[in-house]
């Protein structure tokens, strides 16, 4: 059960197993429901009105057309924040002069707000599609560089001497040889990074995009819309869960299957 | 064909005294060599330098033209991500999966194709890692101490199973390690290092046929006779014998 715990449940996990992680949820959604029923108040709306405005949404289609923007601005910031802070990250590890010169850099990089970053960019580059994307994407490289330069400061010596001695093909050594040691970095940096994106997207997309779940939260937020606030929260909250169980548990159980 | 021959002028670590100094050895093809010297001795340095993984010495190291290497290393260095199937085919991606299957058999791995290096017993693991080393049909094979660490039936039975490697691929083999008897037992020819700096103090030519058991009488008479005749040799001060010119 302990082992279950920490790997998760696995692709065909049973209710009993999935319980203990749905529980807490039920339990937080009940305290919601007492709570509005005992405020009565408009400014937290019950879960079932809430669901009510959700299903109004989707029907109209609305819902979708914004997540799925905002979806798409998290997928290519995403993929290009991993892309060059896995790159950046490898060659400051591997390169002593890089890490130096870059390091001040990215310390920096690491701890400007990422409002600063998105007002920065949009005055600089105009409120369009780029901008938005490269505020994300300058906001999260530091991190997974930082992260990723632990991991190859701790590759293995001895298993990348045994690629020299057999005179591995350059791909054959970094794929099966050298990522691999990377594995577990690049997952810490993949979640943690899903989470940050999030939050950042839905800041750039309120501050200068017309689409989005950022842009219609702040627009809910001038008519004082609670229930649309919190209808688009839940929806994005099952995208995240979805996205956890069906793409990065599984890619993760079975790239440490060894580890078993 | 695949000739070696190696001439290490001097190699030191930074500043330091040099840890081998004109240090002068060399193998017919498919000859079965052991060196043999106290640990510290810079056994390790000269295979390094041999197998290409260091190229800051002083010297010439030459080997056949188109001379494959392969090393076994002190631990077994499987990639633990990968079965053992998987780690071989990653040294041997021409091996079908036929003949690898096969291969697996002949060391007594059969089962073990689909297995992670982590669920296999360290015994295994070496085995899977000497075969990995045939398996590439080296011209030159190295060996750094591959048996130490090991419990006596598993060293035994590893040592049998590099004789019969080795008997039917014939590649010339380097086998560094600090037993006299293990080298006794398996080589053509024994060299002896001494230390500060290493180069060949002796080089002995073993007689009788194989398979000649460590703990054999043959053996344990020809290791005797020699620290007779050679009382410092392991300890790395002998020079009783000089090194035989190129």
């Amino acid at each position: 059960m302990s082992e279950e715990l920490k790997t998760g449940p696995a692709p065909g996990a049973t209710v009993p197993q999935l319980l203990p992680r749905l529980l807490p949820l039920l339990a937080l959604t009940l305290v919601w429901q007492l709570v509005a029923m005992q405020l009565h108040s408009r400014s937290l709306p019950t879960p079932w009105a809430v669901l009510e405005v959700l299903w109004q949404s989707l029907q109209e289609g609305e819902l979708l057309f914004h997540l799925g923007r905002t979806l798409q601005r998290v997928a290519i910031s995403f993929c290009l924040a991993m892309l060059l802070g896995v790159a950046l990250g490898i060659l400051m590890g591997r390169y002593r002069r890089l890490d130096q010169a870059l390091d001040s850099l990215l310390i920096l990089g690491l701890n400007i707000p990422a409002l600063v970053t998105t007002i920065l960019c949009y005055i600089w580059f105009g409120l369009g599609e780029g901008a938005a994307i490269l505020a994300v994407v300058l906001n999260k490289v530091p991190m997974v560089a930082i992260n990723l330069r632990e991991g190859a400061r701790a590759v293995d010596p001895q298993l990348m001497e045994v690629a020299q001695v057999y005179r591995l093909p350059a791909g054959q050594r970094f794929f099966k040889v050298y990522l691999p040691q990377l594995y577990p970095y690049l997952f810490s940096s993949a979640r943690n990074g899903l989470a940050l994106i999030w939050k950042i997207v839905l800041v750039v997309e309120l501050l200068g995009r017309s689409d989005g779940v950022g842009f219609q939260i702040g627009s809910f937020f001038h008519f004082f819309d609670i229930r649309s606030i919190l209808a688009y929260s839940l929806a994005f909250a099952a995208v995240v869960f979805l996205l956890e169980a069906l793409l990065l548990r599984p890619l993760e159980n079975h790239l440490n299957r060894w580890r078993l | 064909m695949n000739r070696l021959q190696v001439h290490i002028a001097s190699k030191r670590f930074g500043q330091a005294a040099p840890t081998l100094q004109d240090l002068r050895l060399q193998a017919q093809p498919g000859e079965l060599l052991a060196l043999v010297g106290p640990s510290g001795a810079g056994k390790t340095s000269l295979l390094k330098i041999i197998s290409g993984l260091d190229p800051d010495y002083q010297g010439q190291v030459q080997l056949g033209t188109n001379c494959r290497i392969s090393m076994v290393f002190q631990e077994p260095r499987l990639m633990p991500w990968l079965t053992v199937a998987e780690n071989l085919h990653l040294v041997a991606p021409g091996l079908a999966p036929a003949q690898l299957q096969q291969a697996l058999d002949r060391v007594g791995l059969g089962d073990c194709a689909r297995r992670f290096a982590r669920q296999l017993s360290g015994g295994m693991q070496r085995r899977v890692a000497l075969l990995r080393a045939f398996l590439t049909q080296p011209g030159l094979l190295l060996l750094d101490e591959p048996f130490a660490s090991l419990d006596r039936p598993t060293a035994e039975l590893l040592r049998q199973q590099l004789l019969d490697l080795w008997q039917e691929h014939k590649p010339t083999v380097l086998l560094v390690t600090h037993s006299l008897t293990e080298a006794l037992a398996l080589a053509d020819r024994v060299l002896f290092l001494g230390t500060h700096p290493a180069r060949v103090v002796l080089d002995h030519a073993v007689q009788g046929t194989r398979p000649r058991a460590l703990d054999s009488q043959a053996v344990q008479a020809m290791a005797q006779a020699l620290l007779q005749a050679h009382p410092d040799l392991l300890r790395g001060q002998a020079q009783t014998e000089p090194a035989p010119p190129p």
